[in-house]
């Protein structure tokens, strides 16, 4: 039984009534979902109440860390040694490799050059660890313990040893959000390594498999054949294994077959992850998905089209007069310098609207 | 009164630090919403002390903890305290079974609300999964109220 206190008496007339501070608070919940979902506007609000969940979520991840950290020093001798002799032949393995795939590289550049593209190397790594903190039972999110102050955008492409796990999704102060490719709202470009078919796989909610459902019947997949990134849509590096088909299946009467792939990646078993910054295949348009880092990648045509909206939008207070030529002409010339000009969220996020 | 406004505030706090403990695959579908059960059992006792605000602000830091819309959660955790406004004298009143089937209806509202949300939003997971927190919720409820009990007795 509830035990009363001293104070459970409800007294007359002390205080605003239910029902009003009721209806307020509802009301200012449902306008901060609008506002965060509709229109995205909560940015220094969520950052802010961010920074007062770090420390929570950093005491949550502490002691799981701790434990790593003591059983990693309390690992006995042999332990250690049979991991070193391990490593050891893994590391000349992979040197051996390393030396063919440094001539296969160099081959390949100088087949892209020929082909006039720029080839998607990852230019640079960071090293993030998934924090130990559970976000939703039913979404394949993960928190990573860097952040804004780390260079971290929304939209950069995370990896692991074996492939490529997800994207960011969130960015806060000192951490960031990711989402998994097995995410059941997410959908990634690829290519088959070994016919060349391009589709997108999309995640199933299930950390172990993602779909395939744009295959149609008579396209040439197979069991076993490995699902590379296309690097369309500039999220993702081209090149990077994401899955592995291990489920075809062909109704003679359906249009798309029903295929199921492996993710490559050990998404429920990492502990780091690696952000990466590359360099996308496509150079007119990288500059607005670099410096803007407002809208995913993802939309290509809808991002630069609202480079051009912005180019036309900052050029008429300032030259009145070629305004009027610049939204007719889609050049790609003038769309990377005026998208790189408007980097605050603010205007780019306006322009469309006042498009309208 | 500072000190039980603290009490209220920490058992609340710990609760949503439950809340984003990794558990075991297997077992984090089943984890009940511990600082929910916190806020009904903390209004039932103090309904002057724990009032809507405490439960709205409540729910809309376990929003930011978890990365979710600003507002799902502090709107499901407004309409239960509400309810639990309502009927805090009746529900005082119940034996303790009838009590927590109570609960498990607050608890089934507010997961109704979440899920709606979450179609709104396009989250929607819609696995029968979804529904284990409010069974594991009021068949912990016994024990919420035995605990927060004793705690009451010994802040006086």
């Amino acid at each position: 039984m509830v035990e009363l206190t001293h104070d459970s008496r409800p007294i007359i007339g002390r205080g605003p009534p239910l029902g009003a501070t009721f209806i307020t608070l509802a009301v200012v919940s449902i306008a901060l979902m609008v506002a965060d979902q509709r229109y995205d506007q909560l940015g220094t609000v969520r950052a802010w109440l961010s920074a007062a969940a770090y420390p929570v979520q950093v005491a949550v991840d502490l002691p799981f860390r701790a434990w790593d950290w003591i059983s990693g020093s309390l690992a006995d001798r042999s332990h250690l040694r049979r991991d070193n002799l391990e490593l050891t032949a893994r590391l000349r393995l992979a040197n051996l490799q390393l030396q063919r795939f440094a001539v296969l590289e160099d081959e390949n550049r100088r087949l892209r050059d020929m082909r006039a593209k720029t080839s998607g190397v990852a230019e640079r790594v960071l090293v993030a660890s998934i924090m130990n903190v559970d976000l939703d039972p039913f979404r394949h999110r993960v928190l990573l313990d860097k952040g804004a102050v780390d260079g971290v955008f929304k939209g950069q492409a995370v990896l692991d040893g074996d492939g490529i796990v997800g994207q960011v999704w969130k960015v806060n102060a000192a951490t960031a959000e990711a989402i998994l490719i097995s995410d059941a709202e997410h959908a990634i470009p690829v290519q088959s390594n070994r016919s060349g078919v391009r589709t997108i796989a999309v995640g199933t909610g299930d950390s172990s498999r993602l779909s395939l459902p744009f295959v149609t019947v008579e396209s040439d997949i197979k069991i076993g054949d490995l699902l590379l990134s296309t690097g369309m849509g500039g999220v993702f590096p081209p090149g990077y294994p994401v899955a592995q088909v291990n489920r075809v299946r062909r109704a003679a009467s359906a249009t798309f077959a029903l295929v199921e792939a492996k993710p490559t990646a050990k998404l429920d078993r990492d502990r780091d992850v690696l952000l990466v910054w590359f360099k996308a295949p496509v150079p007119a348009p990288q500059a607005a998905a670099t410096t803007s880092s407002v809208k995913p990648p993802a939309a290509r045509p809808a991002t630069s089209q609202s480079a051009t909206a912005a180019a036309s939008a900052s050029g008429t207070p300032a030259t009145p007069a070629p305004a009027g030529a610049s939204p007719a002409a889609p050049s790609p010339a003038a769309a990377a310098p005026a998208a790189a000009a408007p980097a605050d969220p603010g205007r780019q996020s306006a322009t469309p609207g006042a498009d309208r | 009164m500072f000190m039980r406004r603290l009490l209220y505030w920490a058992t609340v706090a710990g609760g949503l630090v439950l809340a984003v403990v990794p558990l075991p695959e297997w077992l984090a579908p089943v984890r009940p919403d511990l600082a929910l059960l916190a806020v009904i059992y903390w209004i039932l006792t103090s309904p002057r002390i724990a009032g809507l605000g405490y439960a709205w602000l409540a729910g809309l830091f376990l929003d930011v903890l978890q990365g979710m819309v600003l507002g799902q959660h502090a709107l499901g955790f407004l309409i239960v305290a509400f309810l639990t406004h309502r009927l805090q004298l009746r529900m005082r009143m119940f034996p303790i079974l009838h009590q927590a089937g109570a609960v498990m209806l607050l608890l089934a509202l507010y997961q109704f609300v979440m899920f709606w949300i979450d179609g709104l939003t396009g989250h929607g997971y819609t696995g029968w999964l979804r529904w284990l927190p409010v069974l594991s919720g009021a068949l912990l409820w016994p024990v919420i109220v035995a605990a927060g009990d004793s705690l009451t007795r010994r802040a006086g």
